[in-house]
């Protein structure tokens, strides 16, 4: 006997689904207008360890002479972004969905055990509702970057009508600065969380489409081994 | 939460695997519906320079934008000591070199058939404004640079055309009309928006428009066009040359 157990709201995919080619669509716009003045770098003094970005990188994805394109789709895309995130916050608040998401006191201890046990070192993973404590940390600060990513943004877009909020964010030139780390964080998260949704296998990532996790019903319980909780009322 | 226990169910095999490929149905047609989307996004014609959608957006941002526009707001200013020595020089459209400053009048044309000629020392003669701002470019650079001239809505008053500011627009173009902007007039009427003649204390050198170019700091530097040769009226948008090549008409901050 199985049972299906309910996980992710409609709304929650429909606001994840969405978001994901609005965000592509932003940083790949980002990239043609950042190249037209493209002078961040890692290193130090006149030593470079890195440039954003290299030629080879710029060829590879056609990406050079693009600027006015660039600024078209962005400042379209923003809408879209904007708006698909203001309502997935609100939903999370208004549903109480927010309560699965948000850290709480426990939480950075308790990610730092389940890093352990990721990385395969001798830990043992603490309970857990819908998201552990390093998804919880992850997703909300998603969301912190996403205020980030549209406050700086406004600020470089326009500086003069929201001067308050460009002063706010370090200035013009600092609030583009982090504006482009922002993105550099947006493009970390995407790969942990392709590699952490590989991982977890295929009934998780089902889960984000159909909304369903499928529970075997431990009954008897003596001829059945113990189920991995999943249960959300734990909570 | 209570509710989810409420809406657990017992289902069989067929039953789980009927209900996740309905759900993966939805989501692959989903996915389809963004594909097809962005195609016909990449097959819409063109609108000067951008996809005709695209274009759009920019029309309602401006829209939304202008229409929060305060032209009594400031832009930053910055003590002297902040401006750059060495400015930038970006772009030299209209920019010819079969031009002689000393025979240079701009032509001010207050409606089809009635230009005034207005000499440098007409422009000196009114009251002089010096700005030091943040010079923004739409590539993304910017730089504190020190500019002095005569207030555009000066420049109106003492001229007696102030009626001229009921138009919509202000169209300006470089002598031989190889470059050439449009601006709202609220920018223009903006108290920091100079008919500039001077560049860090000194007469404007000739790579930056001498012997007049617009200063316009509510908008990105496309529009502070170098060596003004016409200046118009219009409550049609007057033609603008970045704007024909895919960019923001507006492009204002």
């Amino acid at each position: 006997m199985k049972r299906i157990v309910k996980k992710h709201p409609l709304a929650i995919r429909w606001f994840h689904w969405v978001n994901f080619p609005v965000l592509a669509m932003m940083v790949w716009s980002g990239l043609l207008i950042y190249w037209a003045n493209d002078i961040y770098k890692v290193g130090w003094g006149d030593r470079t360890v890195l440039h954003f970005f290299p030629d080879s990188f710029y060829k590879a994805f056609n990406i050079s002479g693009r600027l006015a394109e660039g600024m078209a789709l962005h400042f379209v895309f923003m809408w879209l972004f904007f708006i698909n995130g203001f309502l997935y916050v609100l939903y999370t608040i208004i549903s109480g969905e927010w309560r699965y998401l948000w850290p709480d006191r426990r939480s950075f201890k308790e990610a730092i055990e389940v890093l352990l046990h990721d990385l395969h070192l001798p830990k043992t993973l603490p309970p857990q509702s819908k998201y552990n404590a390093a998804q919880r940390i992850a997703y909300s600060a998603i969301i912190v970057m996403g205020f980030g990513s549209v406050a700086t943004g406004l600020s470089i877009y326009k500086p003069v009508q929201f001067g308050w909020l460009c002063t706010l964010c370090g200035g013009y030139e600092v609030a583009r600065i982090i504006h482009f780390i922002l993105t550099l964080g947006y493009s970390v998260f995407f790969v942990i969380h392709i590699v952490q949704v590989v991982l977890a296998g295929w009934a998780n990532f089902r889960s984000m489409v159909t909304g369903f996790d499928v529970e075997q019903i431990p009954l008897p319980p003596a001829e059945l081994p113990v189920i991995k909780e999943v249960d959300p009322q734990n909570s | 939460m209570e509710e989810h226990k409420h809406n657990d169910e017992v289902v069989s095999d067929r039953q789980i695997r009927r209900r996740t490929i309905l759900s993966f149905i939805g989501f692959f047609v989903f996915i389809g519906v963004g594909f097809l989307a962005f195609r016909w996004l990449y097959h819409t014609p063109d609108a000067a320079g951008v996809h005709a959608p695209l274009r759009k957006g920019y029309e309602v941002n401006e829209k939304i934008f202008g229409s929060t526009f305060n032209k009594n707001k400031l832009v930053k200013t910055y003590p002297l000591s902040a401006a750059v020595k060495n400015v930038r020089v970006n772009g030299d459209v209209g920019m010819g070199n079969d031009f002689d400053v000393s025979t240079w009048r701009m032509h001010l044309v207050r409606k089809p058939g009635d230009t005034l000629l207005i000499s440098l020392a007409d422009i000196k003669a009114l009251p002089k404004t010096e700005v030091i701002f943040d010079f923004k470019c739409i590539e993304g650079w910017s730089q504190v640079t020190h500019w002095g001239g005569v207030r555009f809505s000066d420049f109106l008053a003492k001229n007696g055309i102030t009626d001229l500011a009921a138009f919509k627009y202000v169209g300006l173009q470089t002598p031989d009309k190889q470059y050439y902007v449009g601006i709202d007039m609220s920018s223009m009427m903006q108290p920091q928006t100079l008919l500039c003649y001077e560049m860090n204390g000194k007469p404007l050198p000739y790579d930056q428009g001498a012997p007049l170019r617009l200063i316009i700091p509510v908008k990105y530097g496309i529009k502070h066009l170098k060596r003004i040769g016409y200046l118009f009226f219009s409550n049609q948008k007057p033609p603008d040359y970045w704007a024909e090549r895919g960019y923001d008409y507006y492009s204002g901050h």
